[in-house]
């Protein structure tokens, strides 16, 4: 018989870790509140007829996020066997009070206390079995990171899953009366989630009450005894369950809990008066950047990139698979396509992989070790004064990695406004496809200079910040910006497990990627260029490739790069971004695929001012099909998709032109005013939308969560 | 009334009551911000907010704004 395990815990517990550790899975993991957005499947190791799922990280059953009402939605009506109660054990005070509200769907519960060891460092011993005793609920202890006590915690829930529920005494006795009074009003109501929705409608959970579409008697009945309960209480009837549970809560700690006195000054707060302090929090955070890439892109990561595009892709492989294709008396075209299109096409692509690799382990170590959530914190004052909330810089900060998850992470963001505002700049954000390209440009045309890298980085942040203000000073995104209140995750060492999977896989999926679509692409981009309409094999001048893309090239000449190869670049970055390279490498393909030989051509070919104006257009640009994928998906709805991609587009197309026609302005001091006019120009219009007063602000000081709970509705 | 806004970075306090309604409301309590309950304000973000509380053993940050809905004691 099947059954079905549901993992359940307040955010940040190890859930996504439980998980993988269950069904040897490698779902991403990080150390800060809302990493986990939507429900994942697996199944169990050795035991395929056991499910397991995932759900997101909640505090409460309340019905204003969208992630507690998924994830209470899922708990009332999939009806799982079992609930997996995850439980930090060095904050059990806050976590019980989920599993007090888990405990009333009528589903058997097991409570795990996970990051057992954390809190024995800390110096809290728990009494397992006075907490089963009090909780009347099998308890178990595990360390989900070391993989202690996962099989354990499995086995017993399968266990537990056929058992009876037995209640518990949670609420004061007078609130318990008002409750059961409910619960005789809800006769209609299976008697199995009877008690639930009288808690829910006794906390006046609007969803719940138009879900069940009570009668209006029944309705001011129910009133009158909340009404009764409140005034002797002088407190809302949210307040009372919430304090009642609290109260419950801190009995049984008191019981089952040994724990230091006072408030522990433990490691985290140590390094956090360093790391989140007053002075030096910006400061550090940006070396914290600067040396990432630095270690990524200029030193460690460039030694190992050089070495697979001269070396590897530049001599190795090419002349090996020549001399093997002449060995084998291979037709000249199908050795130019191999040769010429796929390993120069594709071999340009991976010859990123150190990098890259160096990239993600960077961030990767970020990640595990507790800072993203730091940084949120640092920089939301910031982010706020363009109407965005702290929260919005860790789908950037993923951005950085790859933008379809970091799209997908901005679904923790409660403000719809705030939320397709991220949705729409994350991909500003230049992400690790990206990189080639920066890499290729910077390369060629800057000597691999750091400021490069750091300035389109910049550039990408600038270009958030822009939209943010002029965009929130539109119709379409006006609003309070939402609420920040996280919580602040401890520090831990950096799992070398953990990292070197977030790692891999991401370059798994790159070299993926690159043996998938880029190759793909790259057998139609040598097709396209070495034959004309007629299906000649002709020079690549004449080919179908130079006639489409010398028809759309004028369109960037005012960027200064209106030249066919460039625009094709730019086109097949659509498919990935990575292709912006490998066109270029298959289109001045010259005899060897050396990147020194693709620079070479490129400085040729190309002012520094052009092609920083071409890197800068192909960063800010629609992204890539899989991206424009995750935006779809997170706007629901094909408009603001449309919206988005047509603002990306003309952003950059605006911002390329501009930093072109200043550029050549201030290098060579020539008056072009042809298109000098029409920049200063739209500089002008720039500067009016980014300094017009909001005409939206101040309208209502209403919560943006108020709103969020308005549309919920 | 004196809401946690105020409060200096170091001063432990002890919650009055939860202003406003709603979400927001809500989430606070939820977070085991109530009645009664203890707070020791831990600091202040470099740009003067959000600031970090401790409350029941935990850390958490939330902005100024919503610290105002805190009533003090």
């Amino acid at each position: 018989m099947s059954i079905k395990i549901s993992l359940a815990g307040n955010p940040n517990s190890g859930k996504t870790t439980m998980f993988n550790a269950l069904t040897g899975s490698s779902q991403r993991v990080g150390n800060w509140p809302g990493v986990t957005v939507e429900r994942k499947e697996g199944k169990l190791k050795n035991d395929p007829e056991i499910i397991i799922q995932d759900l997101p990280g909640i505090y409460s059953l309340s019905p204003y996020t969208l992630e507690e009402v998924v994830t209470r939605d899922y708990l009332i009506s999939g009806q799982p066997d079992v609930i997996v109660n995850i439980v930090d054990a060095a904050n059990l005070e806050r976590n019980l009070y989920l599993t007090t509200q888990l405990a009333e769907l009528n589903i058997p519960i097991i409570v795990t206390l996970n990051m057992i060891d954390a809190a024995a460092k800390s110096g809290i011993t728990i009494d397992v079995e006075k907490l089963e005793k009090e909780l009347k609920c099998p308890v178990i202890s595990t360390s989900a990171v070391r993989g202690n006590g996962c099989d354990a915690a499995a086995e017993l829930a399968i266990k537990t899953a056929a058992t009876e529920v037995s209640p518990r005494k949670i609420f004061s006795e007078k609130t318990a009366a008002a409750i059961s009074e409910i619960e005789v009003l809800l006769s209609h109501v299976p008697a199995n989630n009877r008690y639930w929705y009288a808690v829910k409608l006794f906390e006046r959970d609007g969803k719940i009450a138009s879900a069940l579409n009570l009668a209006p008697e029944t309705m001011t009945k129910i009133d009158r005894i909340i009404s009764d309960r409140e005034k002797a209480e002088n407190e809302s009837s949210e307040a009372i369950i919430a304090s009642e549970r609290y109260n419950w809560i801190d009995n049984v700690i008191k019981a089952a809990v040994d724990a230091p006195a006072g408030k522990p000054d433990n490691i985290s707060t140590k390094i956090d008066s360093i790391v989140t302090n007053r002075f030096l929090a910006i400061p550090l955070f940006a070396a914290v950047m600067f040396m990432v890439y630095y270690i990524s892109i200029t030193t460690i990561g460039t030694i190992g990139t050089d070495w697979v595009n001269d070396v590897l892709f530049g001599e190795w492989i090419p002349t090996w698979v020549n001399s093997a294709l002449a060995g084998a008396g291979t037709a000249p075209w199908l050795q130019s396509l191999i040769v010429d299109g796929i390993i120069s096409g594709v071999g340009a692509v991976l010859g990123f992989l150190p990098q890259m690799m160096v990239l993600f382990c960077c961030l990767a170590i970020l990640e595990d070790c507790g800072y993203m959530a730091r940084v949120a914190f640092i920089m939301d004052r910031l982010l706020r004064f363009f109407g965005l909330s702290g929260k919005s810089f860790i789908p950037m900060l993923i951005g950085t990695g790859c933008s379809v998850p970091g799209i997908m992470a901005s679904r923790t963001i409660e403000n719809e406004s705030d939320r397709r505002m991220t949705v729409l700049t994350t991909s500003f954000i230049p992400c690790g496809a990206k990189l080639p390209v920066i890499a290729l440009i910077s390369g060629a045309l800057f000597n691999d200079a750091a400021w490069v890298v750091t300035s389109v980085y910049f550039a990408g942040i600038a270009a958030v910040v822009i939209s943010g203000i002029i965009l929130k000073k539109t119709r379409l995104f006006a609003g309070e910006a939402s609420p920040f209140i996280m919580e602040l995750p401890h520090y831990h060492r950096p799992l070398v497990k953990s990292v070197l999977r977030t790692t891999i896989q991401r370059g798994w999926s790159f070299v993926k990627k690159a043996a998938t679509i880029i190759l793909l692409s790259t057998v139609v981009i040598w097709f396209l260029q070495n034959f004309n309409w007629k299906l000649e094999m002709v020079n690549p001048d004449q080919s179908i490739l130079a006639a489409l893309g010398s028809f759309i090239a004028p369109l960037f000449s005012p960027l200064g790069w209106g030249n066919w190869r460039a625009t094709v670049a730019t086109i097949t970055g659509l498919i990935a971004k990575e292709n912006v390279v490998s066109t270029l490498g298959v289109l001045y393909g010259v005899e060897e695929t050396a990147r020194t030989a693709l620079e070479y051509r490129i400085r040729q070919e190309y002012s520094s001012i052009a092609g920083y104006s071409f890197l800068l257009f192909n960063l800010l640009c629609a992204p890539c099909f899989a991206a424009i994928g995750a935006i779809r998906r997170e706007m629901m709805s094909a408009r603001w998709t449309i919206f988005a991609l047509l603002y990306l587009t003309v952003f950059a197309f605006t911002a390329s032109f501009l930093v072109y026609q200043f550029g050549i302005l201030i290098s060579t001091g020539l008056w072009n005013w042809q298109t000098l006019v029409p920049a200063f120009i739209l500089s002008g219009i720039i500067l009016v939308l980014l300094f017009r007063r909001n005409p939206y602000c101040g309208k209502d000081g209403k919560s943006a969560l108020d709103l969020n709970e308005k549309r919920l509705k | 009334m004196r809401t946690l806004k105020h409060v200096s970075v170091g001063e432990t306090v002890k919650i009055h009551r939860i202003n406003g309604a709603g979400a927001l409301q809500r989430r606070i309590m939820d977070l085991g911000l109530l009645k009664g309950c203890e707070i020791f304000v831990r600091k202040v973000a470099p740009l003067g907010d959000p600031m970090v509380i401790n409350v029941r053993g935990y850390e958490l940050s939330l902005r100024k704004s919503e610290a105002d809905v805190i009533v003090i004691e």
